[in-house]
């Protein structure tokens, strides 16, 4: 009986996408706040997301220039591949597995800017992409 | 002498074609590979370049043909590891010597593509780096032509 039980168990598992899910766009901001000491600010956010940047790779000056201007829809990599929506209004996976988000944002803010971001500058683009 | 000339070519064929004439090259399998590859593009597979570019491509994710592709050290050894134990023995028209990092910037693959890719099948996959824009058995290994 117990053999039974296992089996479907096992395979409902297995059937889980490999998701963290560990946290929410919420939790997000407020642990960048509480890193930074401020409040976070969606429309600075927004200024940061959409403004051409120096000192990073010359591919990449900007967030949009693969994000595109509206976070609700679908960017494209320079490569031609289709990169999902950040707004998680959008894509409901978005800002929900906290090791997904440090990864990008070490990356990524590297290619633009040639730096991390700071804290500050997270929470203003984490609570400008959960405003729509 | 017929002799010697046989064994140079028995050494000089089996690793010379890197795409057999089924336009085949076996996808990646390794789990990590696979996702973390895939992010930006297709997974390439790791037959399509010798061990040393993919050493020198997983020794420099900081800058990855214009972005960082940066991963945690445990992750980026297991993915090296995989594409060098499954690279290409040797690629036509590559020497020894060279350390290719661009696959798009083969011989054979500048050769296949020159003439058959249009403006407009370019301006469809936007870059080269876009297998599955025209091979739509890309993912599975299948390269042939559409």
């Amino acid at each position: 009986m117990t053999r039974f039980l296992a089996l479907p168990l096992i395979l409902a598992a297995a059937a889980v996408p490999a998701l963290a899910q560990d946290t929410s766009p919420a939790q997000l901001r407020s642990g960048y706040e509480a890193e930074s000491g401020a409040a976070a600010d969606p429309a600075a956010g927004k200024a940061f997301f959409l403004a051409e940047h120096s000192g990073g790779k010359p591919e990449t000056p900007s967030c949009v220039t693969c994000h595109t201007s509206d976070p609700r829809a679908a960017g494209q990599a320079r490569t031609g591949k289709t990169i999902e929506p950040l707004a998680p209004a959008a894509n409901p996976e978005r800002l929900t597995d906290s090791a997904k988000v440090e990864k990008w944002f070490g990356r990524n803010c590297n290619s633009v800017l040639g730096r991390d971001c700071t804290a500050a500058e997270k929470a203003n683009i984490v609570a400008w992409l959960a405003s729509f | 002498m017929i002799r010697r000339f046989t064994l140079i070519l028995a050494l000089a064929f089996p690793a010379a074609p890197v795409l057999a004439d089924d336009d085949y090259m076996p996808p990646v399998t390794h789990p990590a590979t696979a996702e973390e590859c895939s992010a930006c593009h297709m997974a390439y597979p790791a037959g399509f370049l010798p061990a040393r570019s993919w050493q020198a491509i997983m020794g420099n994710l900081e800058n990855h043909f214009g972005e960082d592709a940066r991963l945690d050290e445990a992750t980026r050894a297991e993915i090296e590891a995989y594409l060098v134990s499954n690279a290409a023995p040797r690629v036509r028209g590559v020497a020894e010597t060279a350390t290719p990092l661009r696959i798009s910037e083969l011989p054979w693959f500048k050769r296949e593509h020159e003439r058959e890719v249009s403006a407009r099948m370019m301006e469809r996959a936007k870059s080269m780096s876009n297998c599955v824009a025209c091979h739509k058995g890309a993912e599975r290994g299948y390269f042939e032509d559409d």
